[in-house]
């Protein structure tokens, strides 16, 4: 499988803080990779500065032969990434339609009805609830609306961070169940954040595992999977 | 060597008052030679300056150091002003000065309260929008009570006669008759004096740390078990405190309590005044109350020069005022206290660095960490220290 | 029962004035969390602009019309040039600068045009309407005054509600980061916000000053209406501002009236200092006190 998304020597901080110290990996096109590790391993460090939230002092991003870095996050959906931020990132005071438009404005091409019936397709809840506040959603169903909310900008890589965060074991694997249906039918390249290592190399082709900043393990998800000692070391399962 | 070098620190800590008083026993010193050295005409002036000072003092702490902003400090100085000039209304008045003036700060202190338990109470732009609802209310309360008020007018403020045991001890240690606006000055210095001394220790008393905690980090502080509403209410009334005895010498220094001279205008250049010297430092409330006080002469002389009337050429002071805030905002948010402080710091590190350096040639690592002894850590914090 | 009325159809005409500027308020507040305090003067300024243009001898409409026209300017300017860098710093940095501001434009009109009261005309008559016999307190200008601010409230709510050009401004105040991953450029709408709520305040601007004196400060105490309105409506609702300004003007109204005049500005403060005490988060608040 071609690379999608290149991640080469990629180094970003807070001030004195190494949050991401010569980070290097790839992920497939549409494939699942899933980045693991423990809390303060830089994972949402990562995403942030791919999708150029943060600032990144050395190293590259290449999507698909687009170089990444320098580009402004605003300029991102155009460029075919989306990215499902920590904590869902619902904007709970504007309605669930009018999360979903917002998803569809910035990208190229026209926004059309066909957009918003794709994912309420996908995700029937929505579709209900169309015009409620976004206030009054579950966790899992906001985890759809933001999941329906950055497929709206027809994206090629969605980057999700923790998707599985507070959620009950059953909306998770059912989330994740929508998620590997999706990676199928669009062909989807995603770069899945998780803690939960084991429900996301359950659905990942390949995982990378960080710790303090650096890429420990770089691997197939099965062979991730099988090797106890990682496991135990940086996965907790 | 270190360990001289701590006892000497910890005594210098220990002593705070100590220190507090030091640095106001030679400010005295200094207001004496500086009061007696001119003129009836700079005397009134120099007290014009002190009164502002102290109203900035007030100010400063409450924003520099609790991170609040009052734009009603002229307002309070009103409430000061008038409660003065309600008991010094003719001759016979028979309060005693140092209570007048106590009244002017309890009386002030009470409307502090009152604003400040409403508005300082909340976190979000209330104490602002308050004070400002403030500094547009009370001229019109002056106005509408104008039988016990006086209206348009004001109230004329009578000077009580200077106390012969006050006229003796001046002739005693200048050699001169004291005027009736030495006397004023003197009286408006004195204030300060005490007023910055009894902030000064405030600021580094628990209370004051309080307020800096919730400053610096609500969360932290409320977990640190202060309670964040009262915190910054006391911030508020200590300072409304300060504008009332700033307002009790105004009203002495000007004879007058008027509404014209309480205008918005007033409490919006007291703040850039604390926001030119640097927040929450009184040296920088001082520094900006003297330009309050100089500053207009010097520009208005030259926009009549440039060929503006007077009256237009008066407006020229608070645009130099706004434009100097703005831009003290964008460029160096310290103030002028604050960036002198850490540029003088900066160059005390680089030679302490220096030193140790050419001493202990093999040690690469030692110049310039934080936390070297040659750091005072009260001058660290451009905003958090005080005089 | 006679004075009843006119003193309601003033405060009603006034509490539009005040709604039209609590508006404004808030509509900079939810994007920025800056109460811009500086839109008195900046209203103020604009006045200004269309009394020269009056003063030259065009008409009043072409005057109102630049006078919107530069609100806009100045407050997309302001934004982008001075508040801009201090966005996302300590908050009262933000504040300190705005005051900068007020002080700045205030002296600049007095230096500019004086310091003295100037009359600015009304394109309607300002006498009450004869309605049988008696001369109620409606004025033309009264019902341009009413009709300009709903009309203005109801084109706002078009581009916020119905517009993609509103979804993103909304999107932008509420979260701008996720604002931005999804393709919005946060900094056009923060500008675009500042300069849509100097219009309004323009707008209000106008309205106080049509038929009657100003002078640099004449706004100065509109903006703490504007103020008290908003908190009484909840600082972060639109809707909560409009029905604040409404209430507020008509109390105020009352004061005028049956009080005093002189004791109007006082009356604002007692309100915002009640609310505050017994509904911080304002009369519509779901929970009647917020985090303190
Ligand atoms: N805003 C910030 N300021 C300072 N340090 C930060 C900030 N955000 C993160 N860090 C630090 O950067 C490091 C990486 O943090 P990051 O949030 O990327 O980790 P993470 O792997 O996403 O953790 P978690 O699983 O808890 O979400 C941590 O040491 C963290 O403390
Ligand atoms: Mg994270």
């Amino acid at each position: 499988m071609p690379a999608m998304l290149t991640v080469t020597d990629l180094a970003a901080g807070y001030g004195p803080v190494r949050a991401l110290d010569g980070v290097s990996f790839t992920a497939e096109r549409g494939r699942v990779t899933a980045v693991l590790g423990a809390n303060g391993a830089g994972k949402t460090t990562l995403l942030r500065t791919i999708s150029g939230l943060h600032r990144a002092e050395r190293g590259s991003v290449d999507l698909d032969g687009q170089r990444l870095d320098r580009v402004a996050a605003e300029r991102m959906p155009a460029l075919g990434l989306a990215h499902v931020p920590e904590g869902r990132g619902v904007i709970t005071e504007l309605t669930v339609e009018e999360n979903l438009r917002l998803g569809a404005l910035g990208r190229a091409g026209k926004v059309d009805g066909s957009d918003l019936e794709r994912v309420y397709g996908l995700f029937p809840v929505l579709a209900d609830r169309r015009a409620a506040t976004a206030h009054v959603l579950s966790g899992g169903e906001r985890q759809m609306l933001v999941v329906g909310r950055a497929l709206m900008a027809r994206p090629t890589t969605l980057l999700l961070d923790e998707p599985s965060l507070g959620l009950a074991p059953r909306i998770v694997a059912q989330i994740f169940e929508l998620l590997r249906g999706l990676v199928e039918s669009e062909s989807l390249t995603v770069l899945l954040v998780e803690q939960n290592a084991r429900s996301a190399l359950s659905i990942a082709h390949r995982g990378v595992v960080l710790n303090l900043g650096r890429v420990v393990a770089d691997d197939d998800a099965d062979a991730l999977a099988a090797d106890d000692q990682l496991r135990h070391a940086y996965l907790g399962f | 060597m270190a360990a001289l070098r701590t006892r000497a620190s910890a005594w210098w800590a220990g002593s705070i008052l100590g220190r507090h008083l030091l640095v106001a026993l030679l400010g005295l010193v200094v207001v004496v030679v500086v009061l007696e050295s001119s003129s009836d005409f700079r005397n009134l002036q120099l007290a014009s300056m002190a009164y502002l000072g102290i109203a900035a003092g007030g100010l400063t702490v409450l924003t520099g150091l609790n991170g609040q902003i009052s734009l009603g400090h002229g307002a309070l100085m009103a409430i000061g002003a008038y409660t003065t000039a309600l008991l010094l209304d003719d001759r016979e008045a028979s309060t005693p000065l140092p209570l007048v003036v106590l009244a002017a700060v309890v009386v002030t202190l009470l409307v502090g309260i009152a604003v400040g338990a409403a508005a300082a109470r909340l976190h979000g732009p209330y104490l602002a929008g308050a004070t400002l609802a403030l500094a547009v209310a009370v001229p019109g309360i002056a106005l509408y009570f104008k039988e016990q008020l006086g209206g348009e007018q004001g109230l004329r403020v009578v000077l009580p006669d200077i106390p012969a045991w006050v006229l003796d001890l001046a002739y005693f240690v200048t050699g001169q008759d004291l005027t009736r606006s030495r006397y004023v000055a003197y009286l408006a210095w004195l204030t300060l004096v005490i007023t910055f001394v009894l902030l000064a220790n405030l600021a580094r008393s628990r209370v004051g740390r309080r307020w800096r905690a919730v400053r610096d980090d609500e969360v932290a502080a409320e977990l640190a078990g202060v309670h964040l509403g009262r915190a910054r209410v006391s911030a508020f009334v200590v300072s409304a405190a300060a504008a009332g005895a700033a307002g009790a010498m105004m009203a002495l220094t000007v004879r007058l309590a008027a509404p014209s001279g309480f205008t918005l205008t007033l409490s919006l250049t007291l703040l850039s005044a604390v926001v030119l010297g640097g927040l929450g430092s009184l040296a920088g409330a001082l520094l900006g109350a003297a330009l309050l006080t100089f500053l207009p002469q010097v520009v208005t002389d030259i926009g009549v020069d440039a060929g503006l009337s007077d009256i237009r050429a008066a407006e020229l002071a608070p645009l130099v005022y706004g434009v100097v805030m703005v831009l003290v905002i964008l460029l160096a948010p310290a103030g002028i206290v604050g960036t002198v402080r850490t540029a003088l710091l900066k160059r005390r590190l680089r030679r302490s660095a220096a030193a140790q350096t050419r001493t202990a040639g093999t040690n690469p690592t030692a110049p310039g960490t934080p936390g070297t002894p040659t750091t005072d850590p009260a001058t660290t914090t451009s905003k958090g220290s005080t005089t | 029962m006679q004075q009843l009325l006119n003193t309601a159809l003033g405060g009603l005409t006034l509490g539009m004035v005040y709604a039209a500027f609590a508006l404004a308020l808030v509509l900079i507040w939810r994007s920025t969390r800056v109460v811009n305090f500086a839109q008195a003067p900046m209203a103020m300024v604009t006045t200004f602009v269309a009394l020269v243009i009056v003063d030259a001898g065009h008409s009043y409409w072409l005057a109102f019309a630049a006078a919107l026209a530069s609100g806009l300017v100045l407050g997309a300017v302001i934004e982008r040039v001075v508040v801009r860098p201090v966005e996302g710093g300590p908050e009262i940095n933000a504040v300190i600068l705005t005051l900068g501001l007020f002080i700045v434009l205030h002296a600049l009109a007095a230096v500019i045009f004086g310091n003295r009261y100037r009359s600015f005309p009304a394109p309607f008559g300002v006498r009450g309407i004869e309605v049988g016999g008696t001369t109620i307190a409606l004025t033309g200008f009264g019902i341009f005054t009413i009709l300009a601010v709903l009309v203005t409230m109801g084109l706002l709510l078009l581009l916020f509600q119905r517009t993609d050009i509103g979804l993103r401004m909304r999107a932008s105040a509420f979260n701008p980061e996720v604002a931005r991953l999804l393709g919005v450029r946060v900094g056009r709408m923060l500008t675009l916000g500042w300069a849509l709520a100097s219009v309004v305040g323009s707008l209000a601007g106008l309205l106080i000053a049509g038929g009657s004196l100003v002078h640099p400060g004449y706004m100065d105490s509109v903006v703490v209406y504007g103020f008290v309105a908003a908190v009484l409506g909840g600082l972060d609702s639109p809707f909560g501002a409009v029905v604040g300004g409404l209430l507020l003007g008509l109390a105020l109204s009352f004061v005028s009236g049956y009080v005093g005049s002189q004791l109007v500005a006082l009356a604002a403060l007692v309100i915002l200092m009640l609310v505050l005490v017994l509904r911080p988060g304002g009369l519509f608040a779901q929970t009647a006190a917020r985090r303190v």
